[in-house]
């Protein structure tokens, strides 16, 4: 069952009387959010993770180009107190389908889409620093782990260890209070983008046979996924490997497991792991491993303008991540993680893992 | 040849199988127009059966036009369609038939008894290709050819009543044309009874085809009323409509001035037949006579220039001689021919017709000063009507889906729709050809997107609109002899490219006005739906402990301030008139503003059909 929490109710209701007393004293209602972007956001060296600026924008509501997000997050912040109330948690589809309706007698729709109301959410997490979980709203269960680990869920006792092959879905939220983790036994925890590699992996017992916990966010991991790590890694001292496709992509999903991500930057101080390491695909790993050439892919466009905004931003000025990058760019080739099944099937956990977890070939 | 060669021995003289050129000769003589016509009717606009049906209606309806006029009466045509059978049986259905009889009456000065089988039986006869003076036909093929490719294609004469006076007989013709000799043979001739005081009404039976929709007569006929708001039309449609096109403007424009010949217009083959035919005795007094903007002192400075003797004879003027003439003459500076002979439909008169046809919000008309292409002068004139009228749009909204919308859903359905050009050469409405026609590309050459109409390359603007593009002159100059399109002189082009763009500028004036209120009227709407909004989650947020009406009321207040209240309102004060808008109307649900003509009575009263216009006749 979700838990209240009267502070985000008192914040929510909060805005009501913003607008309430702004309309008595004649006044533009308006409520300030942080901007999101990377304009706004800086990289805390020291404590190796991304920090929301002070940057805040006005959102006002009789303002033709924001009146109607204005409207929205209202309705927003009236759904999301009607969840507190009857302490239920839900999607964000579903508060997307809860606020959406015509407006009095005309033939307009206070949303059109979700694309609509999803970025009003996530204005009132910043705008309100409260966090998802205490809306109650819930991602998607996008992952999956696997591993000597046993949590205690509504009750039930979950071991990792004796799930098969399938391993446990890891739920949207995580936090102490919904799940707890019981025993854990593993030596590391490795996190890896593909659900097919995590298959593999979990298929051939990788993780009996070095101890590990696998985890996977089906490419960027989810809040629940890096919350989870996260709270391995702080509660159970576990290191953190990350295990990605050579491309830019990779590179940022490890960065945002490592640093935290732009937009979410206010939530980087209980999701970012500064000390996880990289564990490949490493740009020079097809030298290392000996991987031919044409089971590469030529680097497109986008990707190469990706690659070069990553060697601009201030968690990537490491000597080694920009001759990490430009290897990558030097060979016009990335690498899918897949790409290892050319040597062998089990080249991942036979050969390539063993061998970095041995040499300690990681990137930081 | 090669084959003939084993036997060629034996001829004295081989030659070769071609034919001699006395053989030859004897096959060669005169083609006499008709039988030209004959096989290239397609020139003169019937090729098809369905064109053809237009091209006669047309043809009869500009005769009838152009005499009205001339005669200084005010014209009235009715145009009647009748679907026919070879053998006389019963009508078949309109959209199977392949034979019809046209029927076209003026009530015009009518036609004296000895030209009448010349003039609807004799190609290439008529009064206006002799003179440079502005009218609708120009070489008088017109009528005798439609009656000709009625002969061809039913074998059935034409028929003519015509009267020139109360006080005078009706005579009644059938005539058919020799199509070898071009000459006129006359079936029947006699005097009867005939109930009009005065005018002409001509039959002819055809092979045709009715189709309703662009190229039509029934889009002629509209078109014709638009550019002759001073005629009157009763249109008998083939399937039993009656439309009647009511005179709004109650007099005959102006008569146009024949004028001479401006020496930049004419090629040496003409000015050498000129100084055959000349009246003058002496070269100096044919210059001046003969062509316009040419006075006596220019006409010897010519000759002095051209090293002739002012004093020669004409005639004697040949060979070198008169290309240096010519030359010269080209050179010589002159001034632009004299414009008093053109008789523009004027701005009101296209407004009128416009207003009067179409279905719009806004309407405006430009006519431009004369100009001069190759020595023949012309006035261009445009006119544009916009948008799909009040009643319309109320329509539209009624229609509207009541239902909200779902995802994906949106309310600005997917109308394509283009512009719709009308075309017009001294007042005759253009039917065919659009793309090789001057009004057209000048159409898709000026850049809509500045009046705040959307526009994809190389094609109309889009909307609901209608262009309307006239060009008067002495000479009009077609792309071919059906007069389907005008050809593209630069300065015919620039013209239509001024005119449609002072047009197009006043429809973008009005556009952004309308815009800017709707954008006005709609943010405060938008903001009376969102205040609803925002009161009642703010009510829930409170746990219903909540003053929503004095909430509501207050943001109320805020949002009159911001938007602009006093000032909005004006701009949505409908009174916002057409000031700045030249000979411009303007049409909302609450009225009309700008010069309205007002509705010719009588024709109201004679209009058997309870919906005359074209609009509602659709429904």
């Amino acid at each position: 069952m979700a838990k209240r929490h009267p502070a985000v109710e008192k914040k929510l209701i909060g805005l009501a009387d913003l607008v309430i007393d702004a309309a008595a004293r004649k006044k533009d209602p308006s409520i300030s959010i942080p901007v999101r972007s990377l304009s706004n956001v800086t990289f805390n060296a020291k404590k190796g993770y991304i920090e929301m600026g002070k940057n805040k924008q006005l959102r006002t509501f009789f303002n033709v180009g924001m009146a109607k997000k204005f409207m929205q997050t209202m309705l927003v912040a009236d759904a999301l107190n009607e969840l507190q109330k009857a302490d239920l948690t839900t999607s964000l589809r579903e508060i997307y389908y809860r606020t959406k309706h015509t407006m009095g007698d005309s033939h307009e729709n206070t949303f059109d889409d979700q694309a609509e109301s999803d970025p009003v959410i996530e204005d009132l997490e910043v705008g309100l620093a409260a966090l998802r979980e205490e809306f109650h709203v819930r991602a998607e269960n996008a992952g999956t782990i696997i591993g000597p680990v046993v949590f205690e869920d509504d009750g039930d006792k979950v071991d990792c260890a004796k799930l098969g092959k399938g391993g446990y879905s890891v739920p949207s939220i995580v936090e102490e209070e919904y799940l707890k983790i019981k025993k854990c036994t593993a030596d590391f925890v490795l996190l890896i983008e593909k659900g097919t590699q995590w298959n593999r992996l979990a298929e051939d017992k990788f993780w009996r046979k070095y101890n590990c916990i696998l985890l996977t966010g089906n490419g960027q991991p989810p809040r629940g996924v890096r919350r989870l790590a996260r709270r391995l890694h702080e509660e159970k001292k576990l290191p953190v490997y990350v295990l990605v496709d050579n491309d830019p992509w990779g590179y940022y999903i490890y960065s945002v497991v490592k640093q935290g991500s732009i937009n979410l930057a206010f939530e980087s101080q209980r999701m970012a792991i500064p000390a996880a390491k990289f564990i490949g695909l490493s740009s020079a790993d097809p030298e290392s491993y000996d991987l031919p050439r044409n089971v590469g892919i030529k680097l497109n466009d986008k990707d190469i303008g990706r690659a070069k905004e990553l060697m601009n931003y201030a968690w990537f000025q490491k000597k080694e991540w920009q001759v990490e990058i430009k290897r990558m760019l030097t060979s016009g080739l990335k690498y899918e993680l897949d790409a290892l099944a050319n040597k062998d099937f089990q080249y991942l956990t036979k050969t390539y893992l063993p061998k970095k977890l041995k040499d300690r070939d990681w990137l930081d | 040849m090669k084959k003939n060669k084993p036997a060629a021995p034996k001829e004295p003289k081989p030659r070769p199988a071609g034919k001699t050129a006395d053989e030859m000769g004897k096959q060669q003589r005169e083609i006499s127009v008709s039988e030209f016509f004959t096989k290239n009717r397609h020139l003169l606009g019937f090729d098809n059966p369905r064109k053809a049906l237009l091209t006669a209606v047309k043809e009869a309806v500009d005769n009838a036009l152009d005499a009205s006029e001339e005669a200084g009466i005010l014209p009235e045509i009715v145009v009647k369609l009748a679907a026919v059978t070879p053998d006389g049986g019963p009508a078949p259905v309109v959209s199977q038939a392949t034979r019809f009889q046209v029927t076209i009456i003026d009530y015009g000065p009518g036609i004296v008894r000895d030209q009448i089988p010349k003039i609807f039986a004799k190609l290439l006869y008529g009064s206006k290709f002799h003179r440079l003076r502005m009218s609708r036909g120009q070489q008088g093929i017109g009528i005798s050819a439609a009656g000709m490719y009625g002969q061809l294609t039913t074998g059935k004469p034409v028929k003519i009543i015509s009267r020139t006076g109360e006080k005078q007989p009706a005579h009644y013709f059938e005539v058919q044309i020799d199509s070898k000799k071009n000459e006129p043979i006359i079936l029947e001739k006699k005097q009867i009874e005939w109930e009009a005081h005065r005018g002409t009404q001509v039959t002819i039976e055809l092979e045709g085809k009715y189709v309703k929709g662009r190229a039509s007569v029934d889009e002629y006929m509209e078109l014709s009323a638009i550019s002759n708001p001073h005629a009157q039309f009763t249109y008998h449609a083939p399937d039993g409509e009656t439309k009647v096109y009511p005179r709004t403007i109650q007099h005959n424009p102006d008569p146009p001035k024949e004028i001479k010949p401006h020496p930049y217009g004419i090629e040496l083959g003409m000015l050498l037949k000129m100084l055959q035919d000349t009246k003058s005795h002496w070269l100096g007094g044919f210059l001046s006579a003969d062509f316009s903007r040419v006075s006596t002192e220019t006409a010897e400075q010519m000759c002095k220039e051209a090293g002739i003797s002012p004093k020669k004879r004409p005639r004697d003027v040949v060979g070198m001689e008169a290309e240096k003439l010519f030359r010269t003459i080209q050179g010589t500076k002159l001034m632009a021919p004299p414009t008093n002979c053109l008789s523009p439909i004027g701005e009101k008169a296209i407004l009128a017709g416009l207003f009067k046809q179409i279905k719009g919000d806004f309407y405006t008309a430009v006519t431009r000063p004369p100009a001069v292409y190759r020595g023949n002068p012309f006035v261009i004139e445009a006119g544009l009507a916009w948008g799909r009228g009040p009643e319309q749009a109320a329509l539209d909204a009624a229609n509207a889906i009541k239902a909200p919308l779902a995802e994906g859903e949106s309310h600005d359905g997917d109308d394509n729709e283009l512009a719709r050009v009308m075309r017009f050469a001294n007042r005759v409405p253009l039917l065919y050809q659009q793309s090789a026609c001057s009004t057209f590309k000048a159409v898709l050459d000026t850049t809509w997107k500045n009046y705040g109409i959307p526009q994809s390359r190389g094609a109309p603007p889009a909307g609901p609109m209608v262009i309307f593009v006239h060009m008067a002159s002495v000479w009009v100059p077609f792309t071919s002899e059906s007069k389907e399109a005008l050809a593209d002189y630069d300065e015919i082009r620039k013209e239509i490219t001024l005119a449609l763009r002072e047009a197009g500028r006043r429809l973008g004036v009005f556009i952004k006005r309308r815009a800017r209120a709707h954008a006005e009227s709609k943010r405060r709407d938008i903001f009376e739906l969102y205040i609803e909004e925002v009161v009642g989650a703010c009510k829930r947020l409170k746990g219903g402990k909540l003053a929503e009406g004095k909430l509501r009321d207050q943001l109320t207040q805020i949002a009159k301030k911001i938007t602009g209240g006093q000032k909005t309102d004006e701009m949505l004060d409908k009174n916002a008139g057409p000031h700045g808008l030249p000979n411009s109307i303007i049409v909302t649900a609450e009225g009309i503003e700008g010069e309205v003509p007002v509705e010719g009575p009588v024709a109201v009263v004679e209009a058997p059909a309870p919906a005359p216009t074209k609009k509602k006749k659709k429904k």
